[in-house]
């Protein structure tokens, strides 16, 4: 149950701090990433404001035996510089100059009711099924 | 380059917020606030199904209590076409599904975690930005 509320109150945080920095707003994000005309770099500003508050706490709990609310860590183990890792991001790069929403500040983005948002959250559910269908024709079945 | 519309301060203020959310995930439930996989497990997956649709139903009442408790508008502009939109949403959804990572898991929790895999993510997807701002802005 606490585990619940903690996760409740993670996206709450969250979507204050994309409000806060305005990082919710396509025409801001799309500022920082137009490098060679009218530069904002606001963006770099945000990660760095995130990165300095979470990597401190992650060298200190990773190797702790467990969360507070939870029975393990959830990690990614994955090392490898892999081809789906250059192409997927890559592909994500490319949506995500072309309007200026990422995954965080379109969800976040409906609270401001704007119809694009649902288009844009609708056809990023869209990738993610037509993914998991491809991958599932394309690894045999054993 | 002109530098324009720079926010430093409530940049890197909303960024320590979005770090707080982060570690209170961490810390509490063991993981890691990349909005993409936790979207995707939302949809496609019955693991903490219940948690990844509160996170998401938390990020969507952020903005609501930010303009609530503060009295500030949030400035919000597309000036994308509908067309436009779609596909990009769609790029959006297959490249992090299959990159495995958006801006928050490789760009903040990978890069905390001093993950190569995600700094190498973060380097691509800004420079495919970049060239696709540069190409049709």
């Amino acid at each position: 149950m606490i585990s619940k509320i903690i996760s409740f109150i993670s996206g709450i945080i969250f979507g204050v701090g994309l409000s806060v920095s305005n990082m919710i707003n396509p025409e801001k994000v799309l500022g920082f990433l137009d490098l060679f005309g009218q530069w904002d770099p606001s963006l770099i500003f945000v990660m760095m404001g995130a990165i300095i508050v979470s990597a401190p706490v992650f060298v200190l709990f990773r190797n702790k035996n467990k969360p507070l609310f939870a029975d393990t860590f959830s990690i990614p183990t994955l090392k490898s510089i892999d081809k789906n890792l250059i192409i997927g991001s890559g592909t994500f790069g490319i949506g995500w100059g072309m309007v200026g929403f990422c995954p965080g500040p379109a969800i976040s983005s409906l609270a401001l009711l704007n119809t694009y948002s649902v288009f844009f959250i609708l056809s990023m559910l869209g990738g993610y099924l037509l993914t998991k269908l491809i991958n599932k024709i394309t690894v045999a079945p054993q | 380059m002109n530098i324009i519309n720079f926010t430093p301060l409530s940049a890197f203020v909303g960024g320590i917020i979005i770090g707080l959310a982060v570690i209170l995930f961490f810390v509490g439930n063991g993981r890691l606030a990349g909005v993409s996989g936790i979207v995707n497990n939302a949809l496609v997956s019955k693991k903490n199904r219940t948690d990844n649709f509160l996170f998401i139903v938390g990020l969507v009442l952020g903005p609501i209590f930010y303009v609530f408790f503060t009295k500030n508008n949030i400035p919000f502009l597309i000036t994308s076409s509908l067309p436009i939109i779609i596909i990009a949403g769609f790029l959006v959804g297959i490249g992090t599904k299959v990159g495995k990572g958006c801006t928050s898991g490789h760009g903040i929790c990978g890069i905390s975690l001093l993950s190569l895999r995600s700094i190498i993510a973060t380097i691509i997807f800004m420079i495919t930005a970049i060239i696709t701002v540069r190409l049709i802005g």
